[in-house]
């Protein structure tokens, strides 16, 4: 039997957005129902991060919210949403210092916040919680913070399938209860997508396995509009090997940038320099260039064991490097890795996606009733994101957007949408009694990533995108019309078969709008069309519409002068 | 270097079934390289021979989501921290929590549960 359950502010994921949301909306007076998949702020992108939030406190040196502006526009290529970006970094103080009220404890030097000079920005920017403690510090204060109230109901292991129109506005969603395989529908007032983002899409990433992109096929099945979706931020040297848990798969590149670690191909030759980046003693290449040459040199055949490269610091006096490394070092000694005597393996990891969904300055979709946060916006990180601007986007755009739902909630008629849930219980209800037939939506899923790292990477072409494009297509026709599984109890296949549904949707509107931009910008760079290109400088536009992908050129937003 | 030579193998033995129902343990064999964790032979059942073992996690690398903790060889430990080793492996639910499937015991806060 299925449940039914009503609210006025539905919230679907809580990573940092969506717990942010649940807590703004409900000071606003709302009753919140927050879910996740998995667990409540344990399993999405938030509780992983170890590095750096940006946000111009000036704590450590003078600075001015215009300065991180300038910086993030700047990073962006000419695409970024300056108006949304201006938020980001207008606001992100009051979430730095709020996130310090509830007892975040973020690293401080004397008497005052330390911020760390991180690439791309003007000046020491971005605070952190030591010891590479950031994100699960986080975390926990917004658990707690959603627990003091009473009228947010949070529910986990509740895995949203799809969204529910009526009257063409969002009226809530139906959902799968894994354990015990349920259906459950929720009539909402307003409801806010913070799934968070989509790298788990690649085979190499830095994700969790909840980032799927669930949300952005949520919002396009409901009508709403994604933006800049071609732009997945890769990370030029995420570990490869040997393998390491408990560390953030992104943390060599500072270490590499600080004490010059040297890269070498599987012959453990140094290599930079036949792509036209020399590493001349320094060992600094940059990081377009250090993607470039490693996908180059294993695409050539010559990567190391497990195809990535090599990544040395063992020309570094033993003294330098615990200075450097700190506790890190003794982390790295009990999992096996002394950098004094041996190179780790290296490769370039989908870690971020600047697109998504297509927001007005409320945070408002284009469908009524229906807003999203955090990852899940696209916009306003334009074609690449400045390091540490993700997680001031998720409390900034969680708060917003929880205050804007909370706001219309009181005007918006509760519906009985019963019937208009039906047809989406209908899939979900039937499952269990299906035997399983087709091939395995888990290993299809397996399918789907390869081609899009091999194909969707980041260097593409138009063969390597249609090829891309011919595989989605291929795992689509196979993918049965409805799940099947014999198990009601925690039937991981059925909640695959949704996943890798919401995948292939996602995966498409990648691969087609990384097809249409026949240029080279920030995260998307086209072999055969390289440089950036002026005439380019707009944002695409998706739609579904009769189940086709529409593409559309939507203008740039801009700031007046006096507003920047 | 030659990485298929030579190395180990991990015999899983998995206890499955849900509440109730009869005691059954399956065996699986993962050949694996070093550092490798039980969850990553986990995932490979999944994907490759047997999509219906049921096994929770989410963050896989980073020990963060507490969400794959069972019993191995007798003790409670995380399947993402815990590395293989040739030979036998017993990998079971937490004894102590209500069983609902496979290796999925019910660990969440009783304040985050559909009720
Ligand atoms: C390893 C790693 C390190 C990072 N380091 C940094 C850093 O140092 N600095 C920085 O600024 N950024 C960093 N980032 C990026 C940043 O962490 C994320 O962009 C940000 O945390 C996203 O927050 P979010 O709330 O939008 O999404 P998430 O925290 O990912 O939360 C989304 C939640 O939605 C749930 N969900 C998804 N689909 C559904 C569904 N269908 N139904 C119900 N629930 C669903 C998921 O389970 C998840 O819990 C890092 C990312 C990673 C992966
Ligand atoms: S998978 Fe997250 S802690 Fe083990």
């Amino acid at each position: 039997m299925s449940q039914y359950l009503e609210t006025d502010v539905l919230i679907i994921g809580a990573g940092g957005a969506g717990m942010y949301a649940a807590i703004a909306a409900a000071e606003a007076g709302a009753r919140v129902l927050l879910l996740d998949k998995s667990l409540i702020g344990r399993s999405g992108a938030t509780v992983m991060a170890q590095m750096t939030v940006a946000a111009a406190i000036g704590e450590e040196e003078p600075d001015d919210w215009r300065f991180h502006l300038k910086d993030t526009i700047a990073a962006g290529r000419g695409l970024v949403n300056e108006p949304l970006a201006r938020i980001l970094c207008e606001t992100g103080p009051d979430r730095i210092w709020q996130m310090e009220e509830w007892g975040v404890g973020w690293a401080r030097k004397g008497n005052h916040i330390t911020q760390a000079h991180a690439p791309g920005h003007d000046r020491k920017r971005c605070v952190y919680v030591d010891f590479l403690n950031t994100g699960p510090a986080s975390a926990r204060i917004l658990r707690n913070q959603v627990r003091r109230h009473d009228t947010i109901r949070r529910i986990s292991d509740l895995f949203v399938t799809d969204l529910v129109t009526q009257d063409g506005r969002a009226a809530g969603a139906v959902a799968l209860h894994l354990e015990t395989g349920q259906a459950v529908t929720i009539a909402a007032k307003a409801t806010v997508i913070a799934t968070g983002g989509l790298t788990s899409m690649y085979s190499r990433n830095s994700a969790s396995a909840n980032m799927g992109g669930d949300g952005f096929a949520l919002g396009l099945r409901a009508g709403a509009e994604l933006i800049d979706m071609e732009f997945v931020q890769f990370f030029p040297i995420g570990h490869l090997a040997p393998r390491l848990i408990g560390m953030d798969p992104i943390m060599w590149d500072p270490f590499r940038y600080k004490l010059g670690g040297r890269l070498l191909n599987g012959d453990m030759q140094e290599f930079t320099q036949n792509y036209g980046a020399p590493e001349d003693g320094k060992y600094v290449v940059t990081r377009d260039a250090a993607t470039y040459a490693i996908v180059k040199e294993v695409a050539a055949g010559r990567g190391s064991p497990h195809g990535g490269a090599w990544l040395s610091f063992e020309h570094i006096p033993d003294e330098d490097l615990r200075a450097a490394f700190g506790p890190v070092i003794d982390r790295l000694a009990a999992a096996g890795i002394d950098l004094t005597k041996m190179p780790i393996e290296v490769y370039p990891i989908a870690h971020y996606h600047m697109g998504g969904l297509r927001v007005d300055d409320s945070l408002a979709t284009s469908i009524a009733n229906l807003f999203a946060a955090g990852e899940a916006v696209g916009g306003a990180n334009g074609a690449n994101r400045l390091s540490g601007n993700a997680i001031t986007e998720a409390f900034v755009f969680g708060e917003l957007a929880g205050r804007s739902a909370a706001a219309i909630a009181p005007n918006a008629a509760g519906m009985d949408i019963r019937d208009a849930a039906a047809p989406f219980l209908a899939t979900l209800e039937g499952a269990s009694g299906r035997p399983g037939q087709g091939p395995s939506p888990t290993a299809a899923i397996a399918a789907l990533q390869t081609i899009l790292q091999q194909d969707v990477g980041p260097f593409r072409t138009a063969e390597s995108l249609n090829r891309a494009i011919a595989g989605i297509t291929a795992l689509t026709a196979a993918l049965p019309d409805m799940p099947t599984g014999t198990q009601a109890a925690f039937n991981q296949q059925l909640a695959d078969w949704f996943g890798l549904r919401n995948m292939l949707l996602v995966a498409r509107s990648i691969a087609t709008a990384a097809l249409a931009r026949t240029e080279s910008r920030g995260a998307h760079q086209r072999e055969d069309y390289p440089g950036l290109d002026e005439a380019w400088t707009y944002n695409q536009v998706l739609r579904l519409q009769g189940g086709e992908i529409q593409l559309a050129r939507g203008e740039v937003r801009r700031l007046a002068p006096e507003e920047a | 270097m030659d990485l298929a030579s030579e190395r180990p193998a991990a015999e899983l033995k998995i206890r499955r079934g849900g509440p109730g129902g009869p005691v059954q343990y399956e065996h699986f064999t993962f050949i694996f390289e070093d550092g490798q964790s039980v969850l990553d032979a986990l995932r490979w059942i999944r994907g490759n021979r047997d999509a219906t073992l049921a096994v929770r996690y989410s963050c896989i690398n980073a020990n963060a989501c507490k969400e794959c903790v069972m019993r191995i060889d007798g003790r409670t430990g995380y399947a993402c921290t815990t590395p293989l080793r040739s030979g036998e492996m017993l990998i079971e639910p937490l004894p102590n929590k209500r069983l609902i499937r496979d290796l999925v015991t019910d660990t969440l806060p009783p304040d985050e549960r559909l009720t």
